[in-house]
């Protein structure tokens, strides 16, 4: 086995940056914190290239076969002997595949920074917080033990946290960051317990190991599936409770509400954590157990399946409203997601039945780039318009050219109009479902034909729509160092669909041939194109269509503007039920009844000695009564006793 | 012999003490109540005697406690008095409510 | 090594802080004081492991010395990996109280003498192998208590220092007639009646006499470790003591509770401890919730954080009930995750209101912008206070679950399941916490201007952080060194 060992240095070169600048960021290195920041990561992209370039095509294979490797490993926390956190590094299709992705996208977010968070008092705390979540995102997706994933995980979510929270003296932003970071906590409640549950039964706590068992016949995995509660087997629970976890992380209905939210934070944080890598590693993370969730309990995957198809149409739906560039993306992100995720949820026995997960994967990967790119043009596009409403935009293609090219490229990407990224992706997706679930199948198209529709929206309301636009305080497309990463991505994503990604990534290691397209693509290319064109007929130029169009749809249109008031009722659920219901009794029961039971048992003995100390009244009278009454009692007593 | 039966004597010395305990009782005045002990402490003595007389008539413990108690009584007196003057030279007063200082 | 030494060490610095002489001749004596005792301790940690490197078992560097014969009293001490622990975390919270006690302006002697005699008592406590040695440095431990808070506290500081003294007595009494117990059931075929840990250990009390000296010993000692329904003294006693006695009380004094109920009640009477164990679990549980729940409403910071030690400290207490290796482990580890934890959100809160003389959430506000390093050291515990990985919070409280799920049963399971839900509670709170005081906009504007930390406070979250990023980051060496069989 060839040496992999500098593997660790990639995630650890941007915690390295994350401690200097968070240490000394503030004073003293504060002019040249952005290139230390971007510096470390741009090593870690060239080794996860490297790294990617000696796994897929030197030393990876073995008999035509992937293999996954364990490059490094160390004990952190042991348990009892067996069930250890280790802190290993596992190498694998996906787990490579993702090394360059986050690597890569998260360079481009530092390089993109440079210029655009220019001049922030905290800027040296920026690249710390960003050094720390790609720390934390590759070492999550490094991962080789399940409590390994969980760590990482956990930290991801606090850096999302404090990156979302970066303007901190927005009670909007504060408030974002917060819900963001309860919602994942509440769906990572889920994945922890799913941890407990399938490694005590798996008596490890080591990916390769627990799969091994879990789906290989084993006394573990008999264990487990006879094993019940509530009737349902503890396997479905474990895998249900983790994906639970994904789900949230993911931003999967109905856990979704924080992602629109967490738009607050700085736009390349956005397209870094929000749309590129943080929130597919719920996808990741399925696709880390599919091996389980495939051969040993298809039942969970039907689960996946339906969450990920409603996560994807609703989203969609959501996103056609909406008015903020950022929240458009955000859905639109969740959608795509949705899509990923259903496309995970496509496995069936028969041939090639586990098309979707490569699909899924490559899904991930071409996402990436485009909705980076997306969030990217949005940032450039927000810093010269200072605003996120697009009603404020209009008429920008000719002011700013770059923007307006990648943007559309991005949109024609996710659209799924052919040879950019998306269609290649989209179509194994749908292709999948097709095989799988006729039901299924229809939702994509219906959501593809949304995405379509609200994404062009979106590019024709900020670009077309009205002439002349915003040209006060131009500072035209940023400096070069904004301008590249744009450039880039937009190469991304016009040629990402090429990647031979069935021959690389599949599920059981082995190339797959890529499956033809041809006449199936027409009917989604075709919903994608009439797409495209209602939007532009709606928004190409200013007038009240797209208000008409909203009023056909009455209801609906409302619902969705509302996002189906989905918010509403958490902030019921929690305002009032958690905090009235729960914690405020609470409070007031520890302070009346169990205090008041402690401090009422001071007060019966301070009464009591408050009505013996009478006694003691200091009048010689009454002593000389209790003294006689004494000599009385005793006479008495002793007459009894004698007599 | 005509002589005196013993429980008419009980009967003198009880009421004597029950007359020194009500006075104990009731009187306010420190120097009363100085008179009510010593009613109580005589009552006392004459019970002596009188045991002594009658009970035992060739032993002579009786009397002695008799003389004894008359001997204390006369030392405590001296001591109550004493208390009682320094008592009227902080209070003003000799009534016993007025001397509460000593309580809880 | 001579543990005496670790016992005599503040006691000598507290003579020689009371015949200090020059201004501000107390603090640096005290300082210096403890921080010769920290480097004791750590050399404590080296020498320990060395001992074990070269394959010694049970207690080492034990020492005995006659104390009271007839009743067969011993001063007797000796260290296992579980005391080496409570130790360093005793001896690195002292050096922090000591330096963010830096501006105690009236009586400052007395105030360190109080606080030294204090750090005594649980030096003693977590050395001591006699039972009635150990009684008497859990006593003495109490004392100062009342008079720190009584006349260095704020607030209703009187009430606090009473309801606080009195039900650590109450505590201890019961500790107490349980080691009386004890006592009077190792005599008969055994030999002489001893109060010897070791011995005791051997000799299996009766069963009878566990279940019934069982619980005494256990909730006596409960009772320092906010064990529900006798936590209320946490509360008032925290938020109305100065902030080293806050850093003390919750750092030290309440570990000594779940370490008693570890050394002596569980690991003396196993058999009861089994018996028992739903009761402690059900209790500890609800602590945990119902803890997280109660911090959720409180609005001063004190309060906040003395609600999530009830609520941590249910950790414990559930790790020490259920009674599997590693839920016990995961106990220890808790009691000190938190003790570093806690002593650094008191120490974060003390020089918040030292500042700004609030210590209520909805007065505070944006003191990011305002004061940086406190803020961030706020954040940071608060952080590992919701069980963040890479600080000492998360490894603490996952060897709890880890351990607590080992335990087969499916009430065992739920009481699990409970006190993991309620890390996401404990999220809620701690970032509403943080989310309006540290966070937001400035909401008072004489809060511009306000200085940052100084030197001395800056060293005292800097040895505390490290401790929490130490086992933190790398939890393997304390697993290591705690070891339970």
């Amino acid at each position: 086995m060839p040496n992999y060992a500098y593997i660790i240095l990639i995630p650890l070169l941007p915690l390295a940056a994350f401690v200097v600048l968070g240490l000394f960021g503030r004073k003293y290195l504060r002019g040249i914190s952005g290139v230390i920041g971007t510096g470390a990561v741009l090593i870690s992209v060239v080794l996860s290239l490297w790294v990617a370039y000696g796994y897929f095509f030197s030393v990876g294979k073995v008999d035509g076969v992937y293999q996954p490797v364990i490059a490094w490993k160390a004990v952190w926390l042991s348990f009892s002997p067996g069930l250890s956190i280790d802190m290993s590094i596992i190498l694998d299709p996906i787990s490579v595949m993702m090394i360059v992705v986050v690597s890569f996208v998260s360079f481009m977010v530092h390089l993109f920074s440079l210029g655009y968070m220019k001049g922030e008092e905290r800027f040296g705390t920026y690249y710390a917080f960003l050094g720390l979540f790609t720390f934390s995102m590759l070492g999550l997706v490094l991962s080789g033990n399940i409590f390994e994933i969980y760590i990482f995980w956990e930290l991801v979510g606090c850096s999302s946290f404090l990156l979302i929270g970066y303007y901190f003296d927005r009670p909007t932003a504060v408030a974002a960051a917060k819900k963001a970071f309860i919602v994942t906590r509440f769906a990572d409640l889920g994945f922890l317990i799913g941890i407990l549950i399938l490694s005590l039964h798996a008596e490890t706590l080591d990916f390769r190991t627990l799969i091994q068992r879990f789906t290989e016949p084993s006394p573990q995995l008999a264990g487990i599936t006879s094993a019940s509660f509530l009737g349902i087997s503890l396997l479905s629970w474990g895998l249900t409770l983790v994906f639970i976890g994904g789900a949230g992380k993911s931003a999967l209905f109905p856990l979704h509400i924080w992602l629109p939210d967490a738009m607050e934070g700085p736009t390349p944080v956005s397209a870094l954590i929000h749309a590129a890598t943080m929130v597919v590693a719920g996808v990741y993370l399925v696709a880390r157990l599919y091996p389980v969730y495939a051969l040993s309990d298809p039942a969970v995957l039907q689960v996946i399946l339906f969450v990920g198809a409603i996560s994807a149409l609703l989203a969609a739906v959501i996103a056609c409203t909406q008015t903020d560039i950022k929240r458009v993306l955000a859905y639109s992100t969740m959608s795509q997601i949705g899509y990923m995720m259903f496309a995970l949820g496509t496995f069936h026995s028969g041939e090639e039945g586990a098309l979707g997960y490569t699909a899924g994967m490559f899904h991930l990967f071409t996402h990436a780039f485009f909705k980076a790119l997306l969030f990217l043009c949005a940032g450039v596009i927000i810093h010269k318009v200072h605003s996120n409403e697009m009603r404020d935009m209009g008429g920008l293609r000719r002011s700013m050219p770059l923007t307006h090219g990648c943007f559309l490229i991005a949109c024609l990407a996710i659209a799924g109009i052919p040879p950019f990224s998306g269609f290649f992706s989209k179509e194994e997706i749908l292709l999948a479902a097709y095989r799988a679930n006729k039901f299924v199948y229809v939702i994509g198209l219906l959501t593809s034909c949304l995405t379509a529709f609200y994404m062009f929206r979106l590019y024709f309301s900020v670009f077309w729509w009205r002439e002349g636009g915003v040209s006060a305080g131009d500072h035209g497309e940023g400096p070069a160092s904004m301008k590249i990463p744009l450039v880039v991505l937009a190469a991304g994503a016009l040629l990402a669909g090429f990647v031979p990604f069935s021959r690389l990534v599949t599920f059981d290691g082995a190339a797959m041939d890529t499956p033809g397209v041809g006449v199936f693509a027409i009917a989604p290319v075709m919903l994608a194109i009439l797409g495209i064109l209602l939007a532009g007929y709606l928004y190409r130029k200013e007038s009240d269509r797209p208000r008409k169009a909203a009023g056909v749809f009455g209801v609906l249109y409302k619902l969705a503007y509302h996002k189906f008031y989905i918010d509403e009722i958490y902030s019921f659920v929690t305002k009032k039920i958690i905090f009235n219901l729960i914690g405020r009794p609470a409070a007031w029961i520890d302070r009346n009844i169990v205090d008041g039971l402690m401090n009422s048992l001071a007060g019966v003995t301070a009464r009591i000695s408050a009505g013996i100390k009478g006694f003691q009244s200091g009048r010689v009278q009454d002593y000389v009564l209790y003294f006689f009454a004494g000599i009385a009692v005793l006479a008495v007593l002793f007459i009894y006793i004698y007599t | 012999m005509n002589q005196v039966p013993l429980s008419h004597i009980l009967f003198v010395s009880t009421a004597l003490f029950f007359i020194g305990m009500y006075g104990l009782f009731t009187r306010r005045n420190m120097i009363t109540m100085l008179m009510s002990v010593e009613l109580i402490l005589n009552s006392v003595n004459i019970n002596f005697v009188a045991f002594n007389r009658y009970l035992y008539a060739d032993k002579l413990e009786g009397v002695f406690f008799t003389l004894f108690i008359v001997a204390i009584a006369a030392a405590e007196a001296a001591v109550a008095i004493a208390i009682i003057i320094n008592l009227y030279r902080n209070l003003h007063s000799i009534d016993v409510e007025a001397a509460d200082e000593m309580k809880f | 090594m001579n543990l005496s030494l670790l016992v005599l060490m503040p006691l000598i610095t507290a003579i020689v802080v009371l015949f200090s002489r020059r201004e501000g001749g107390a603090r640096w004596v005290s300082l210096t004081g403890v921080t010769v005792q920290l480097l004791l301790s750590f050399g404590l940690l080296i020498l320990y492991w060395k001992e074990r490197a070269a394959g010694s078992m049970g207690m080492l560097f034990e020492y005995r010395h006659v104390w009271f014969k007839p009743l067969n009293i011993w001063y007797h001490v000796g260290v296992d990996g579980i005391s080496v622990a409570m130790i360093l975390l005793t001896a690195v919270v002292m050096v922090a109280a000591v330096l963010v006690s830096w501006r105690v302006q009236s009586w400052d002697k007395e105030f360190f003498v109080l606080l030294l005699f204090l750090s005594a008592g649980a030096y003693g406590f977590f050395l001591s192998l006699d039972l009635f040695t150990l009684f008497f440095f859990l006593e003495i431990s109490v004392i100062p208590k009342f008079l720190l808070i009584g006349i260095w506290g704020s607030g209703k500081k009187e009430y606090s220092a009473m309801k606080l003294a009195l039900m650590l007595m109450g505590g201890s009494a019961l500790v107490f007639v349980g080691l009386l117990g004890v006592y009077y059931n190792t005599g008969g075929a055994a030999g002489p009646y001893t109060f010897d840990w070791p011995v005791i250990a051997q000799v299996h009390l009766p069963v009878e006499a566990q279940r019934r000296f069982f619980p005494l010993l256990f909730v006596g000692f409960g009772i320092f470790t906010a064990l529900f329904p006798f936590h209320t003294w946490v509360p008032d006693g925290h938020s109305s003591a100065p902030t080293a006695a806050s850093m003390f009380l919750a750092g030290i004094s309440m570990k000594l509770g779940g370490y008693g109920c570890l050394r002596v009640a569980v690991s003396l009477m196993p058999i009861a401890a089994r018996e028992y164990s739903p009761v402690i679990i059900l209790l500890a549980t609800i602590a945990i919730v119902y803890g997280a729940f109660a911090t959720m409403m409180q609005k001063d910071l004190k309060y906040i954080n003395a609600y999530s030690s009830i609520s941590h400290c249910g950790f414990i207490l559930l790790g020490i009930g259920m009674l599997t290796r590693t839920a016990v482990m995961g106990a220890v580890m808790q009691m000190i995750s938190h003790g570093l934890m806690t002593a650094l959100f008191f120490a974060a809160i003390g020089m918040i209101y030292d500042r700004t003389h609030t210590r209520l959430v909805e007065r505070l506000g944006g003191l990011l912008k305002i004061m940086p390093f406190i803020s961030t050291i706020f954040v940071i515990a608060g952080l590992c206070s919701l069980g963040l990985p890479g600080l000492s919070g998360f490894v603490a409280e996952v060897t709890v679950f880890m351990g607590s799920w080992q335990r087969t049963g499916e009430a065992y399971r739920i009481a699990t399941i409970l006190a993991c839900a309620s890390i996401v509670i404990t999220a809620v709170y701690i970032l509403r916490a943080t989310g309006q005081s540290i966070m937001g906009p400035v909401k008072d504007q004489q809060y511009y201007g306000l200085a940052d930390a100084t030197w001395n406070e800056k060293l005292a979250a800097v040895i505390l952080g490290a401790g929490i990023i130490a086992i933190g980051v790398a939890p393997f060496w304390l697993s290591d060194l705690l070891n339970i069989k």
